[in-house]
């Protein structure tokens, strides 16, 4: 299997076999918070997928060129997490300096992303698989658009939801939940493909 | 009752983590395929929450108000990697089984929650039981509901199989799915309680977690991504209405020009009085 192979072949791993948040649990704030709305789903599904993009080339960057040849391998936790923290207050500062229209559309959701832990995970994941730079911006990108696919679809489902009738206990995030593990089981059958 | 069992008691019953605050649903879901799982992520999660109490409440006159987050942040990861060692030394099985989710322990927000909310404003010795009550609180959930996971799943108790439950498992409890389904029936059980109590006069403290619909409500988003990391960026502009289609997106800004203009601001988002309102908010769109 030639390296191109593998690489798409992560890709479709990372965003649908092991769905970040169908089948991972990671991310779920977002997932349950942001998914009232199409519009505003696919926004946090962009900005999701800019950030964990961005932080996992930063951190295998790190992990590769700062403390695997010193030998802090030990304090990747430590160094990742705040790494990540310092890099999405970077990435809106730059935003909104530079790409004002970018920002005008991200910009609101950049705040909750550092609370995500799908972006700590993936940048751990990543270390933890051995992935080269490439394969860890790949995997990334992966994970990122594997989390817009659920929350996009989950938003779809809420917008009609909200029009059902449904028992007064099972309202708000009972019935998200129930919904989500309805979707789990139907991304459940990506798990043979590969 | 003394305020040592006060603390205990608050965690373990009055404040549960799991049941009543609803936090830390990220390892709730993923590591409770079985009861010992449960009971291994609940510990070493106690672990690291007494120890990084005891050390916040420590330094809590020596760390700067504005860069606290940060040093909170340094403080739980180094913990936590002590804790991933110590596991990975002496508990090699269970080590491997929960994975990835040990180093996520850092971003479960029980942790720096209770560190913001309490012992950043109290004594070592009060912080420690805070710790060991909120602690023992999220092991007895996870533990649960681990077990009725198990049971329902893999017809086992503590990987003891039960033949006749055994005979009619369902296997998807012990998979992805079943974890949303055990916690949608959890969330609607206690919808339940929470009517009954408040009918009663008593009513439970709102949920604080993603559960309560609002990402905010964890005290990464509301204080790390605030102005506390780097104080020099300048304000964000106020949030449009028409920019934005929904009303839950702008109450993160309103809280970041709070934490801007007053410090104190900061520690009244982190009371139960803002959930409260954003509880009610929440009810009134469902309606």
């Amino acid at each position: 299997m030639s390296y191109f192979t593998g690489l798409v072949l992560l890709l479709v791993a990372s965003a649908i076999v092991n769905n970040v948040v169908l089948s991972q649990f990671l991310g779920l704030c977002p997932f349950l918070g942001v998914s009232k709305r199409v519009e505003t789903a696919a926004g946090m599904g962009g900005a999701v997928i800019f950030v964990i993009t961005i932080a996992s080339f930063v951190a295998s960057l790190i992990y590769k060129f700062i403390l695997a040849p010193t030998g802090f391998e030990y304090m990747q936790t430590i160094v990742f997490i705040l790494v990540i923290a310092a890099l999405v207050q970077f990435v809106e500062m730059v935003l909104k300096k530079n790409v004002p229209s970018l920002y005008k559309s991200l910009g609101v959701y950049l705040p909750l992303i550092t609370t995500n832990c799908a972006v700590l995970g993936t940048a751990i994941n990543n270390v933890t698989n051995n992935y080269d730079i490439l394969e860890s911006v790949i995997n990334g990108f992966g994970v990122a658009v594997g989390f817009t696919i659920a929350i996009v679809i989950m938003a779809g489902i809420r917008e009609k939801i909200e029009y059902n009738d449904i028992p007064e206990t099972f309202k708000g995030s009972a019935i998200v939940l129930v919904t989500a593990g309805l979707m789990a089981m139907a991304f459940l059958g990506f798990s043979g493909v590969i | 009752m003394n305020k040592y069992l006060e603390r205990l008691y608050n965690g373990l019953w009055k404040e549960n983590p799991t049941f009543v605050l609803m936090l830390g649903m990220c390892p709730t879901l993923a590591v409770t395929t079985s009861a010992i799982n449960g009971i291994g992520m609940g510990l070493s999660t106690t672990v690291v929450l007494v120890l990084s109490n005891m050390m916040i409440s420590a330094l809590r006159n020596i760390i700067p108000d504005r860069v606290r987050m940060p040093a909170f942040i340094v403080v739980v990861a180094s913990f936590v990697t002590i804790v991933q060692f110590l596991m990975e030394g002496f508990t090699p099985s269970l080590y491997s089984s929960l994975g990835i989710y040990i180093p996520l322990i850092v971003v479960n927000c029980i942790i720096l929650g209770r560190a913001e909310s309490y012992a950043s404003k109290n004594p070592v010795i009060p912080s420690m039981f805070d710790g060991i009550g909120m602690g023992l609180g999220f092991t007895v959930g996870l533990t649960l509901i681990g077990i009725v996971r198990e049971i329902l799943g893999n017809g086992s108790f503590f990987g003891n199989t039960i033949s006749i439950l055994n005979d009619y498992h369902i296997t998807l409890f012990g998979l992805a799915p079943g974890a949303f389904f055990v916690l949608g029936l959890l969330v609607a059980i206690m919808n339940i309680i929470r009517k009954n109590m408040a009918a009663k006069g008593k009513p439970l403290p709102a949920v604080q977690g993603c559960l309560g619909g609002d990402c905010s409500g964890c005290s990464l988003s509301s204080a790390c991504t605030g102005k506390s990391l780097v104080h020099h960026i300048e304000e964000l502009p106020p949030v449009d209405p028409k920019d934005v289609a929904k009303p839950q997106m702008q109450k993160p800004e309103v809280k970041h020009t709070a934490n801007a203009k007053n410090s104190e601001d900061v520690e009244k988002s982190g009371s139960d009085s803002s959930y409260a309102d954003d509880d009610v908010e929440g009810k009134e769109e469902d309606k």
